[in-house]
C-alpha cells in the first residue's frame, strides 16, 4: 500500500558488513533482514531515505542520500537555486 | 563534579488540562515553534540511580506523549534542545543529534546521577544520532526503543523491540490527526477564494487537497502523490463543471466548453499541488522520490493552473 516510489539511493556494501544488526534496530520499514549471521537488504524499495542505518552503521557499509525531504522546501531551494534545503 | 539536585526537574505521567489545550494549539499550528519544554534532566516518579534514562525532544507533544505513556514508572527523562521540534523532524535536521546528546549528558552530569551507562532513545531519533559515536565520546550505550511511546511499558520489560514496535505505520487515525495542520497552512488561500472570489469549486479543490486527500490516500489509485491529487481534484471538480454547464444553457456551446475546460485544468492542479506537499507529512516517502515527482509533475501543475485561470478571465470578459 505504501510504496510510493520504485527507486531510491540506498546502497549496501556486504563486504563491509559485520552482521552487528544495528540497521535492523533503526530501520522503520524493515528494509534489512537477518539471514543466519549475515544481513540482507531484503526490501530496498520500502526505504524512505531517512538515513538512520547509514548514521548508525559503525562500519560504513550503508550509504543513502538522506536529508530534508519536504516538497515545499525542495521547490523553494530549486527556485532560489540554493543547494541547501531546510524546512520550517 | 558536584551535582545540584535542584537541576533535576520533577515531572509526572499525568496530563493536565493545560497540556491538552497546548496539544490542540500545536495540532492547529498556532504558535508553531513555541510548544517547548525546558531542555535538561527530568525525574519521572521517584527514579533511583539504576532507573532507566529515556531521551526525547523538547517539543511538548513529544515530551508529553513519552511521560503519559509511563504511568507508575520511575525513570529519568533527558530532554534535548531541538528548538521545539519533534524527534523525527529534529533528527532529520540533526538537532536531535549526536553533538546535542553528548552535550546534554555532560551538562546534566548524568554520569554522577545514574549508576549504569545505558540510554534509551526513540527509534525515530536514529537518523540524527550515531549510537556508536555517543558511546565513544561519553561511555553511554545507546539503545533504540520502540517507534511509539505507547510500546515503552512492554519494551521496558525486556529491553528489546519486536518488529511491530520498530515499524512505522500511517493509519487512518494518524492521517486524520494531520488534517488541522494541513488546513491551517491553506487557510489564507481558502478564505480568499471563499469570501473574496466566492468560488465554490476553488474552495472544494483546496479542501480536497487538505482534508479528503489525507483520509483517502491509500485508496486513490496510482502510487505517486501528484497523480493521486490530479485524480481526486478532477473527481471533485466534475460535479461543479456539470452544474455550471446545465445552469448556463443560454450561452454558446464553445463558451460553456471553455468554462468547463478552464475549471478542469485549474482546480485539479491545485489539489495535486496540495497532495504533493502532503508527502512531507507521511511516514514513507523518500527524498529522491519526492524530488523526481517535483520535476515530473510541478511544471504540468503550473501550466494547467495558469492556462485555466487565463481562460477563466478571458471567458468572463466575453460573457460580460
Amino acid at each position: 500500500m505504501y510504496n510510493a516510489y520504485e527507486t531510491n539511493t540506498l546502497k549496501f556494501n556486504t563486504e563491509l558488513c559485520t552482521g552487528c544488526g544495528i540497521c535492523l534496530d533503526v530501520c522503520p520499514h524493515d528494509v534489512f533482514i537477518q539471514s543466519g549471521r549475515t544481513i540482507q537488504m531484503a526490501h530496498s524499495q520500502a526505504c524512505m531515505e531517512c538515513g538512520a542505518c547509514q548514521k548508525n552503521c559503525p562500519f560504513g557499509a550503508i550509504t543513502v542520500e538522506s536529508g530534508v525531504g519536504c516538497a515545499a522546501a525542495m521547490m523553494r531551494a530549486a527556485l532560489t537555486r540554493r543547494t541547501q534545503v531546510s524546512c520550517g | 563534579m558536584s551535582i545540584d539536585q535542584n537541576s533535576i526537574h520533577p515531572t509526572t505521567s499525568q496530563l493536565i488540562l493545560a497540556n491538552r489545550w497546548d496539544h490542540i494549539l500545536a495540532r492547529w499550528a498556532i504558535n508553531r515553534n513555541e510548544h517547548r519544554v525546558e531542555p535538561g534532566l527530568y525525574a519521572l516518579g521517584r527514579p533511583a540511580p539504576e532507573s532507566p534514562v529515556l531521551v526525547t525532544a523538547n517539543y511538548t507533544l513529544s515530551f508529553d506523549t513519552l511521560r503519559s505513556a509511563l504511568p507508575g514508572v520511575d525513570a529519568y527523562i533527558l530532554v534535548l534542545d531541538t528548538q521545539g521540534i519533534n524527534v523525527w523532524c529534529a533528527a532529520g535536521k540533526g538537532t536531535f543529534g549526536t553533538d546535542e546528546l553528548v552535550h546534554r549528558i555532560e551538562e546534566t552530569g548524568l554520569k554522577e546521577i545514574v549508576s549504569h551507562r545505558n540510554l534509551i532513545l526513540p527509534q525515530l531519533g536514529a537518523p540524527g544520532v550515531a549510537g556508536f559515536e555517543v558511546t565513544k565520546r561519553t561511555g553511554f550505550k545507546v539503545k533504540y526503543g520502540p517507534v511509539r511511546a505507547a510500546d515503552l511499558p512492554r519494551y521496558l520489560q525486556s529491553y528489546s523491540t519486536t518488529p511491530e514496535m520498530r515499524r512505522v505505520t500511517f493509519t487512518l487515525a494518524d492521517r486524520i490527526t494531520l488534517i488541522p495542520v494541513e488546513l491551517a497552512y491553506a487557510l489564507i488561500p481558502l478564505l480568499i477564494v471563499t469570501i473574496l472570489l466566492r468560488s465554490k469549486p476553488a474552495a472544494a479543490a483546496i479542501l480536497a487537497g487538505t482534508v479528503l486527500f489525507p483520509i483517502l490516500l491509500p485508496w486513490i489509485p496510482t502510487h505517486n502523490f501528484s497523480t493521486k491529487g490530479f485524480i481526486l481534484g478532477a473527481v471533485i471538480t466534475l460535479p461543479f463543471v456539470l452544474a455550471t454547464w446545465q445552469r448556463h444553457s443560454e450561452f454558446a456551446w464553445w463558451l460553456r466548453s471553455g468554462e468547463a475546460l478552464a475549471a478542469m485544468l485549474a482546480f485539479p492542479a491545485v489539489t495535486a499541488y496540495l497532495a504533493l506537499n502532503f508527502t512531507g507529512s507521511t511516514t514513507f516517502t523518500s527524498r529522491s522520490g519526492v524530488r523526481s515527482e517535483i520535476f515530473k509533475y510541478v511544471p504540468a501543475m503550473a501550466w494547467m493552473f495558469g492556462i485555466g485561470i487565463v481562460l477563466m478571465v478571458i471567458l468572463s470578459f466575453v460573457k460580460a
